[in-house]
């Protein structure tokens, strides 16, 4: 009986009392796990708010849509700006009711309804014991010869792909085009979502990957690996922040109030470096872990509103397709 | 074969179990949809890629089969074993695999640039087909190898007696036998292969390599387009059907004729052949050896540092992989006759995407679909796992069905006695592969559980995604080595009870 007790267990959330409210929070999968920031975000929430927070992960955005005024999610934390537009459209969202001048964005931010907790920029990652003379600038890497390769996402699969044909878009306008064709060549290949990529990345398959100006940190810090770098462009890089938001529907109202506020505490925000690998939204850079404040950052950032990168998304994506299924 | 109405109820529960998703998925649709230019060349695409696979898959898979079939030599048995592994193995870690061999820095190329020649590029249509020959040839070989078993001994015998060589006696002999055994294990690869998409992409070298699968997946991320994404699945099951239906048309009955059910001799064959088939032998085991053992070695010296959460996840895969396992078996025998093999294919021609979010819509007015992820997990695996299942078991069945049903009936054999003293003695060396190959694969698919499972009930292949999500390529790899030998074992453990003494 003990053995099928642990079974069942296995197989069941844990239990919980019934008067202590739930407060539910759409999460995407790699935020929740135990290598993401989720547990210790929790742990700490749970301390003040006498309620227990439970992170559901899955495709977040799918699902409140597919549920529509019948979610069970209370607020949703990781959106990202490129599908906010369709998310706001539904209605489901109420206001998130915190001070955006808090914010220590590279960017103005005003909305009302989606909430920053972290950013980064896109940018190519290389190995220094590979790569000796990195590109120096966008233009020099889609100068240079056939012999450097790159890995990238596909835009029409991946938050990191799509960044970059807007960051494309947003360095070379009108010859985004033809900048893909030059750099068709050189991309060795194209997964369906970062993980691969920085897999066959780490395997020394490619000289360069798409990822984010702070991966680097996690080298630093969990591996005293020193070798992995963000090549600097002054061009300038895509910013990509995640988004939370508060469900106009939810039975909780103040408990996800409570949440939103604490997003914006120093609390939460030093979780965030190194439990999500990004920069944190409401800090100084003062407080970052000292690799963060080393990590070599842009002095340019690029970045469409909600409204442009909707625009824009199939143009870009389109012109992707054409100049590397040539 | 099993009652009647168990047939039909087993068939109506498969359909409705494929079908009502497709529709719950329709259901939310807004307005009518279309498909643009670009869906036409993924289906295209999907198509050409698919039909490639299947065709190459089993056509190298019948020299195999046939070397393995008549060659003795020590270790032959773990060699027929090791055919299955690769098919088990979660995407992303073969990928890796192969490309530890056929990439830029793998060793196939760092050989041939030591040896002055050029590099061979593993991104493009060859990528892609090489990668699904390495995961469908050891199913292809497996099947027709069993095909194999099936021819009687008296014909085998009739044939040396007539003194048939070489192409006579494949035309007489062989030729009749693969007729009835390639067609559907061509389909059931084709209909694998349609809904490929991470590797596709990741070794088709980029959107030349577009699958429908992946518009399916841009329609439910970005486009929120729900409608598209079941016209699209409607698509590939309306293809997937079409091969069936066709492939299933086109295989000949059972023109074998009945033998006394004694295990098969080839008969003698020359030297050359023996050299021919160790070659052909060696050159598979080292194709589809060498990445396993590079990922196992990979990976090896991390498994006993992963924290306790992947070993949790693990113990939740395998009582799954067991769950599953008893459940498809179970729905396997009533469906072992020709209709019942192309209900079984639907298993594998939706979409994991839109039967998972269709599961998930049915199920929500009722439960909370968190709480039975696992449960929904486990069905969906069987269902998966069942196209095979039905294809392993279904050429046995028919063999003991023409030998020996006369037999039994004239002697009043019981159901009971039937199933107990005539058909398990024989049925079980294909059970014991397919429960194998259920459990295995079952262990080794994300499906649906990265829809909407939640931290608490995650996976094995969900952890390993988890890890390499958060930059642990390390504890990864040691991941995809725990994975790899818990599919394996599982496939080794049912696979040898099937043979044992058998």
């Amino acid at each position: 009986m003990k053995y099928f007790t642990f079974a069942a267990g296995l197989f069941t959330a844990s239990m919980t009392l019934a008067q202590t409210p739930i407060l539910t929070i759409y999460a995407p999968d790699y935020f929740a796990s135990e290598w993401g920031p989720g547990p210790a975000i929790e742990a700490a929430f749970e301390e003040s708010c006498s309620c227990d927070l439970q992170f559901k992960t899955g495709d977040v955005m799918s699902r409140i849509i597919l549920e529509g005024e019948r979610t069970e999610a209370d607020a949703v934390i990781g959106l990202n700006t490129d599908i906010t537009k369709k998310a706001r459209e539904t209605g489901l969202f109420a206001a998130h009711g915190q001070d955006n001048a808090q914010l220590t964005l590279p960017i103005e931010w005003s909305d009302e309804i989606f909430l920053p907790f972290n950013y980064g920029h896109t940018a190519f990652i290389y190995n220094t014991e590979k790569v000796a003379n990195p590109p120096a600038s966008f233009d020099a890497l889609v100068n240079s010869g056939a012999d450097l390769s790159l890995v990238i996402q596909d835009p029409r699969s991946s938050i990191s792909g799509l960044a970059l044909v807007l960051w494309v878009k947003a360095v070379y306008g009108e010859q985004a085009e033809a900048v893909w064709q030059k750099l068709a060549p050189k991309i060795l290949t194209v997964t369906k979502g970062w993980s691969e990529s920085y897999g066959l990345f780490s395997d020394g398959e490619a000289d360069m990957v798409l990822s984010y100006t702070t991966s680097p940190a996690y080298h630093i810090v969990a591996e005293n690996d020193l070798t992995k770098k963000a090549a600097i462009f002054p061009e300038g890089h895509y910013f990509m922040v995640e988004l939370a938001a508060k469900i106009a529907s939810t039975d909780v109202p103040d408990l996800a109030d409570a949440f939103l506020a604490f997003i914006m505490t120093d609390q939460f925000q030093n979780i965030i470096p190194e439990g999500n690998w990004s920069l944190p939204a409401a800090l100084p850079k003062s407080q970052w872990p000292q690799a963060f404040q080393d990590l070599p950052l842009p002095e340019k950032v690029l970045f469409y509103s909600e409204e442009e990168a909707a625009n824009l998304r199939k143009e870009t994506i389109e012109e992707w397709r054409r100049a590397l299924s040539k | 074969m099993a009652p009647r109405i168990v047939q039909i109820s087993t068939s109506a529960l498969i359909c409705s179990f494929v079908l009502l998703p497709l529709l719950a998925v329709w259901g939310q649709a807004d307005g009518p949809t279309g498909l643009g230019p670009a869906d036409w060349s993924a289906l295209r695409f999907t198509i050409l890629q698919a039909a490639l696979s299947a065709l190459l898959s089993t056509l190298s898979a019948v020299p195999l089969a046939r070397a393995l079939a008549r060659a003795q030599f020590w270790g032959r048995a773990a060699v027929i074993r090791l055919m299955g592994a690769p098919f088990i193995l979660p995407v992303i870690v073969a990928i890796l695999g192969l490309i530890a061999v056929f990439g830029q820095n793998g060793w196939l190329n760092t050989g041939l640039r030591s040896l002055g020649f050029g590099s061979f590029s593993i991104y493009g249509l060859q990528g892609v087909l090489l990668a699904h020959v390495f995961f469908n040839l050891p199913l292809a070989t497996r099947m027709i190898l069993l095909g194999w078993a099936t021819i009687p001994q008296e014909r085998l015998r009739l044939g040396q007696s007539l003194d048939l060589r070489g192409f006579a006696r494949f035309r007489l002999i062989e030729f009749p036998m693969l007729m009835t055994v390639l067609p559907s294990a061509v389909v059931v690869i084709f209909v694998i292969c349609l809904s490929s998409f991470t590797v596709a992409l990741a070794l088709g070298g980029g959107p030349k390599s577009t699958t429908l699968e992946l518009a399916i997946y841009q329609a439910f991320r970005f486009d929120f387009d729900f409608a598209k994404a079941a016209l699209l699945g409607l698509v590939q099951l309306g293809v997937s059907a079409l091969a069936a239906v066709f492939a299933l048309g086109f295989a000949w009955g059972h023109q074998l004729g009945i033998g006394l059910d004694r295990p098969i001799a080839l008969g003698r064959h020359s030297t050359l052949q023996k050299y021919l088939d160790g070659v052909v032998i060696g050159a598979a085991l080292l194709f589809l050896g060498l990445p396993l053992l590079l990922v196992l070695g990979n990976g090896l010296g991390s498994v006993t540092s992963l924290p306790a959460a992947v070993w949790m996840a693990a113990l939740r895969s395998v009582l799954i992989a067991l769950g599953a396992t008893a459940l498809c078996m179970l729905l396997s025998l009533s469906l072992l006759s020709r209709g019942g093999e192309a209900i079984a294919t639907l298993g594998i021609t939706v979409s994991p995407l839109v039967l998972g979010t269709g599961l998930f819509l049915i199920a929500r007015p009722y439960v909370n679909p968190f709480e039975i992820s696992l449960w929904v997990t486990l069905c969906v695996n069987a269902l998966m796992s069942l196209p095979f299942a039905v294809r392993i078991l279904r050429p046995e069945m028919s063999q003991v069905d023409a030998n020996f049903r006369w037999l039994s009936a004239s002697l009043g054999l019981s159901r009971l006695g039937w199933w107990r003293w005539v058909v398990w003695p024989r049925l079980r060396r294909p059970f014991g592969f397919a429960a194998g190959l259920t459990a295995a694969l079952s262990m080794g698919d994300l499906g649906v559980i990265a829809l909407f499972g939640d931290a608490e009930r995650a996976t094995l292949p969900l952890k390993l995604y988890q890890l390499m999500g958060s930059y642990r390529m390390e504890q990864a790899a040691g991941c995809a080595s725990l994975l790899l030998i818990l599919s394996f074992g599982f496939f080794w453990v049912f696979d040898f009870l099937g043979r044992r003494n058998a």
